[in-house]
C-alpha cells in the first residue's frame, strides 16, 4: 500500500470511526469492519470478514421438518447452502419478502464451525469500522435465546447497532 | 542440474506398497515342499524394485534391509537354500517390517530400525547356515515391555535359565564415550547437544554430565564450554559410525571411545567356557577389540532383541553403577522409546488402466465432433424450419448419448477391482487362525468386481471385522468340527458380484452358526428386550447388530466385547448399503453386504409433493401405482394401510411427514410409490411422478445438519435444489404407522 492510499484509508477510518477520536497506528491495525443490515428498523452489524456475498431472495427449497426460521436451501453455484430467516430466529414480527429482501451469505471456518449459510434480512445498510474499545458488552439482564448471538453493542452516528456473533449464529447444532 | 526427487516419493511409496502386497500374496501361496520358481522370482523382483527405488531416493535403511532379504532370496532361487514354513513366516515378518519402515518414511518420521536390525541379523544367520526355525523363533517371542523394566530393576537370577546352561560369549553391545569439549568449542559453531542427539539416533544412550568445572556465575563466560559428558551408548553400530558423529570436532575436544563388551548367552557353541571365564571381566575392553556379528557363533534371542532383559543385565554386571545420578536416569533409558505407530497416510491417487483413459479420450473426441456439428447448425441456419429442427434434435440426442457415456467413463476411473481389499485378507486369516489354533482356508471369488474407490476404502474395515468374527466365533476348533462330522479345515468364502446397481459381497463360513436363542437371552439379560417380548427369527438375528451385545462367552483380543457389529452396520448404512445375515446352527452363517456402486451419482425418480420436487433413489422403489380407494383401510390411531397382494403396507404422506401442508387429502386416485427399506414395504403418497434421471448427490450436512428422511440433495436442471429421499430414514420417521401395518399383516398371515 503506498502512502497516498494509506492516507486515504486513514481518512476513511477517521470518517467512520464511531467515537470521532484521531486513530493511532495501533487502532488502524485493530479496527474491525462491520456490515450492517436492517431488520424491523433495528440496525445489526456482522463482521465483514465473514460475509461471502450478498444476493437476492429466491429459489429456496424447504428442508423437511426444519424449525420455522430455517427457510430452506439454495443452490450457490453447486453447493447446497441453507438459509435461515433471522427475523424469525429473533422472534421479530412476521416477515414478508419484498424486493429489498436480501440473503447475506456468511462463511465461517473455525475449529468449531465450518460452514456456509445464508441469512435473510430486510435490507443491507452500511459498512463501518470499529475499534474493539468501542464495543460494549451486551446487556446482561433478561438473557434469552436471541441474546446468545449478540457479540456486543455499539453506536454509529448516534444510532445503536447490535453486533452479531457469526460463529455462534452458524453453529447450528446449538440452535436446532 | 539437480532434480528434486521428493516429487517422486509418492509414486515410490505406492509402488513399494504394491510390491509388498505382491510379495505377501506370493509368500502365502508358495508351496513349501515344491516351490514354484516363478513365484520365488516374483518375490525376488518385488524386493529388488523396492531396494532399487529406496536406494535412488536415499532411504538407506530400507535398501540395506532389502539387500539382505534379496541375498537370501537369491540363494533360495538358485536352490542353494531351501525354504520351509518357518522361512515363509520369517519372510512375512520382513514384509511387515518393510511396510513399517516405508510407512514411517512416508509419514516423514524416523523409522524404527530395531525390528529391521533384528530381522537382518536373523537373515544373516540363516545365510550363514542356520535353519529358519532357530532364527525365526527368536524373533517371534517378544517379552512384554513391563516385565522388561521390572526385570532390569530387580537384580535376580538370569532371565533365562537355559541361557545360563548354554554358556555365554563376549559380545560388543556398545561404547562408552568420554567427551570433553575444549573450552572454546562453542565458538566454532559446534553444538555438543546436537552430537548427543545424533548419538541417540544410533542406539540407546545414557549420559552423565560432568559440570564440576563450571565456574561460579560471576566468572562464567557465556560462550565457553565448561562441561563434559560420560556417555554409554548401547548400539549395534560400528565404531566408525560413532566416530563420525564427532568428526567435525576431533581437534576441539578430548574424546575417547571404548567398546563395551558384555556376556551374552549363546546357543550351542563351543566357546562357552572361554567366554564364561571372561564374564565378570572389567568394565570396558580397553584393547578396543570388536566382535563383529554374526560371523562365528549364532547370536541368540537375547541380543537380537535389544534392549532385552538379558543384555542390560549383563551390561549392568560389567558396569557397576557408579553414581546415584546414573541410578536415577536408568529407568527412562531402559524403557523403550515410545513406538507410536506411524499414522497411515491415505493414498490420494489412483492408478487407472490405460484402456479406461483411452476410452475417455475417444469419448471426448466424439463430444467435440457433436459440439462442432451443433455449432455449425446454429450458425448456418438463419431461419428455423422443419428440417433444421429435425437435425438439431438428432444432434441433441447424440449429445445426450455422448454425455452419458462420458459420465460412465469418468465414473469407471474411480472404480477399482475389489481385490484391493480382498488381498489383505488371506494374510489376516492365516495369522489369526494360527493364533487361535484353528484350521481355516479362505476362498475368494469375484475379485475383479469393480466398485468405487471411496466405497472400497470404507468397506474394508467392516469386512475385516466380519472375517475376524467368523474366525473367532464362527469356525470351531478342529476337535469340535471333527466331532460334528465336519472336515477339520474350516472354510470362509468371500464372493463379490454385481447385482442391479449394487455390488454384493457375500461372506459365508461353515462354522457353528449363530445361536439366536443365546442372542435373545443376552439381550434380555442386558435389558435390551423385555422378558415378555416375543421376537421372530429375523428380529432375533437383528440383535446381532445391537450395540453392546456379544454372544462370545469370553472376551478375546479379537472380538467379544460387543462393539463391532453395530459399527459394521453403521458403516455400511453410511454408504447407503445394507447388511443381511442368515444362519443355520451347526452349518454356518452368511453375511450379505449390499452397496451402491458409487456414492456420487444416483438413478432417481423425480416426484412432486406440495409443489416441491423430491427424488426417490430408483433402487429403493419396488413399484408405483394408483390408489384404489377400496383397498385403503384406516386403522385406529389415524394410520392408513393399503392392501397390496395379501400384504398390508403402511401409507405415508410425505406432505405431512415433512410438514409441507396440512389437511385431509383424498387418497383415492392419487399416486403411491412403494419403496422397500430393510425388507419392509412402505407406500408413499406423491402428487405427481416426473421423469427418471441421474442426479449428482450433494451433501446437505456440509453446511447444515443431518435431516431424518433425507439422504442428501441435488441440483435440478432449473438450478433449484431437490431433496433425495432416504427410505430408511423415512421408515423411522413413520415408525408408528409401519408397526401398525406390520401387526396387521402378521395377524392376517
Amino acid at each position: 500500500m503506498n502512502s497516498a492510499e494509506q492516507q486515504d484509508a486513514k481518512n476513511g477510518l477517521q470518517h467512520t470511526l464511531a467515537n470521532g477520536n484521531q486513530p493511532s497506528a495501533q487502532d488502524f491495525a485493530d479496527q474491525q469492519q462491520y456490515l450492517t443490515f436492517l431488520m424491523q428498523d433495528e440496525e445489526y452489524g456482522i463482521d465483514i470478514l465473514n460475509v461471502q456475498e450478498i444476493r437476492g431472495w429466491g429459489n429456496v427449497s424447504p428442508i423437511p421438518n426444519a424449525p420455522n426460521y430455517v427457510s430452506g436451501v439454495i443452490n450457490l453455484r453447486g453447493a447446497i447452502v441453507p438459509v435461515i430467516d433471522l427475523r424469525m430466529l429473533f422472534h421479530l414480527s412476521d416477515s414478508n419478502y419484498d424486493e429489498n429482501t436480501v440473503v447475506i451469505v456468511l462463511k465461517v471456518s473455525t475449529e468449531k464451525v465450518n460452514r456456509i449459510m445464508g441469512i435473510v434480512v430486510d435490507a443491507v445498510s452500511d459498512v463501518f469500522s470499529l475499534l474493539p474499545a468501542d464495543k460494549q458488552p451486551p446487556p446482561s439482564v433478561n438473557r434469552n435465546f436471541s441474546h446468545d448471538f449478540i457479540e456486543g453493542l455499539t453506536e454509529v452516528k448516534g444510532k445503536m447497532v447490535i453486533l452479531l456473533d457469526s460463529e455462534r449464529l452458524l453453529h447450528l447444532e446449538n440452535n436446532l | 542440474m539437480s532434480i528434486d526427487l521428493s516429487q517422486f516419493h509418492a509414486v515410490f511409496f505406492e509402488e513399494s506398497f504394491e510390491g509388498l502386497e505382491l510379495m505377501e500374496a506370493a509368500l502365502l501361496e508358495l508351496d513349501v515342499d515344491n516351490p514354484d520358481s516363478e513365484q520365488i522370482n516374483a518375490i525376488f523382483r518385488a524386493a529388488h524394485s523396492i531396494k532399487g527405488g529406496s536406494g535412488t531416493f536415499g532411504f538407506v535403511q530400507v535398501s540395506e534391509f532389502t539387500h539382505i532379504l534379496e541375498t537370501l532370496l537369491d540363494k533360495v532361487r538358485d536352490g542353494g537354500h531351501a525354504i520351509d514354513a518357518d522361512g515363509i513366516e520369517l519372510f512375512l515378518q520382513s514384509v511387515d517390517c518393510l511396510r513399517g519402515l516405508l510407512e514411517a518414511l512416508q509419514a516423514e518420521q524416523e523409522p524404527d530400525l530395531q525390528r529391521a536390525n533384528q530381522l537382518a541379523r536373523v537373515f544373516q544367520a540363516v545365510l550363514d547356515g542356520a535353519t529358519y526355525a532357530d532364527s525365526s523363533s527368536q524373533v517371534n517371542t517378544n517379552p512384554p515391555q513391563d516385565n522388561e523394566i521390572n526385570e532390569v530393576l530387580e537384580p535376580g537370577p538370569p532371565a533365562t535359565p537355559e541361557a545360563e546352561n548354554l554358556g555365554t560369549v563376549r559380545q560388543q553391545i556398545g561404547f562408552t564415550i568420554d567427551f570433553k569439549p575444549d573450552t572454546d568449542m562453542l565458538k566454532g559453531g559446534n553444538d555438543p547437544v546436537r552430537m548427543l542427539r545424533e548419538l541417540a539416533t544410533l542406539g540407546e544412550i545414557k549420559t552423565t554430565l560432568d559440570a564440576s568445572e563450571l565456574p561460579p556465575l560471576e566468572s562464567l563466560v557465556a560462550d565457553n564450554c565448561y562441561v563434559s559428558w560420560h556417555i554409554e551408548l548401547i548400539t549395534s553400530c560400528k565404531i566408525d559410525d560413532v566416530e563420525e558423529v564427532f568428526e567435525w570436532v576431533e581437534d576441539e575436544c578430548e574424546l575417547s571411545i571404548t567398546p563395551i563388551m558384555a556376556d551374552a548367552p549363546n546357543v550351542g557353541n563351543n566357546q562357552s567356557e572361554d567366554a564364561q571365564s571372561n564374564s565378570n571381566a572389567q568394565a570396558a575392553d580397553t584393547t578396543g577389540q570388536r566382535l563383529v556379528m554374526p560371523s562365528g557363533p549364532l547370536p541368540s534371542l537375547d541380543e537380537l532383541q535389544l534392549p532385552s532383559p538379558a543384555v542390560p543385565k549383563s551390561f549392568e554386571a560389567a558396569h557397576p553403577i557408579e553414581s546415584p545420578v546414573q541410578e536415577a536416569i536408568k529407568i527412562p533409558v531402559e524403557a523403550k522409546p515410545a513406538k507410536a505407530k506411524p499414522a497411515k497416510v491415505e493414498s490420494s491417487s489412483i492408478r487407472v488402466g490405460i484402456d479406461k483413459v483411452d476410452s475417455l479420450i475417444n469419448l471426448v473426441g466424439e463430444l467435440v465432433i457433436t459440439q462442432s456439428m451443433l455449432g455449425q447448425m446454429g450458425s448456418a441456419s438463419d431461419s428455423i424450419n422443419e428440417e433444421n429442427i429435425g437435425h438439431l434434435r438428432e444432434g441433441l440426442v447424440q449429445l445426450e448419448q455422448n454425455t452419458r457415456e462420458l459420465q460412465d467413463s469418468v465414473m469407471r476411473i474411480r472404480m477399482l477391482p475389489i481385490s484391493f481389499t480382498f488381498n489383505r485378507l488371506p494374510r489376516m486369516v492365516r495369522d489369526i487362525s494360527l493364533q487361535l489354533g484353528k484350521q481355516v482356508q479362505l476362498e475368494l471369488s469375484g475379485e475383479n468386481t469393480e466398485l468405487d474407490k471411496t466405497v472400497m476404502e470404507k468397506i474394508s474395515d467392516p469386512m475385516v471385522h466380519l472375517i475376524r468374527n467368523a474366525l473367532d466365533h464362527g469356525i470351531e476348533m478342529p476337535e469340535v468340527r471333527k466331532a460334528a462330522g465336519k472336515p477339520e479345515l474350516g472354510t470362509i468364502a468371500l464372493n463379490a458380484f454385481h447385482q442391479g446397481g449394487s455390488i454384493v459381497i457375500e461372506m459365508t463360513d461353515d462354522g457353528g452358526g449363530i445361536d439366536t436363542e443365546r442372542l435373545l437371552a443376552k439381550a434380555r439379560g442386558n435389558g435390551l428386550i423385555g422378558e415378555s417380548e416375543l421376537l421372530t427369527q429375523d428380529q432375533k438375528l437383528e440383535l446381532l447388530f445391537a450395540p453392546g451385545l456379544s454372544t462370545s462367552e469370553q472376551v478375546s483380543d479379537l472380538s467379544g466385547r460387543g462393539v463391532g457389529m453395530d459399527v459394521v452396520r453403521r458403516n455400511i448404512q453410511e454408504l447407503n448399503g445394507s447388511v443381511e445375515v442368515s444362519t443355520e446352527i451347526g452349518k454356518g452363517s452368511t453375511f450379505r453386504i449390499r452397496l451402491p456402486l458409487t456414492l456420487a451419482i444416483l438413478d432417481g425418480q423425480l416426484v412432486t409433493v406440495a409443489d416441491q420436487t423430491y427424488i426417490f433413489p430408483l433402487v429403493s422403489i419396488s413399484e408405483s401405482l394408483q390408489i384404489d380407494g377400496a383397498k385403503v383401510n384406516n386403522l385406529a390411531g389415524g394410520s392408513d394401510v393399503y392392501s397390496l397382494r395379501e400384504e398390508y403396507i403402511p401409507i405415508l404422506r410425505l406432505d405431512r411427514l415433512f410438514g409441507l401442508r396440512q389437511g385431509e387429502a383424498v387418497l383415492d386416485g392419487s399416486l403411491l410409490v412403494v419403496i422397500e427399506s430393510e425388507g419392509q414395504k412402505i407406500g408413499v403418497v406423491v402428487d405427481e411422478l416426473l421423469a427418471q434421471q441421474q442426479v449428482v448427490i450433494k451433501s446437505l450436512e456440509d453446511n447444515y445438519i443431518r435431516v431424518l428422511g433425507v439422504s442428501g440433495a441435488t441440483i435440478l436442471g432449473d438450478g433449484n435444489v431437490a431433496m433425495i429421499i432416504d427410505a430408511v430414514g423415512l421408515s423411522s420417521l413413520a415408525g408408528k404407522d409401519i408397526a401398525a401395518a406390520k401387526k396387521l399383516t402378521d395377524a392376517a398371515a
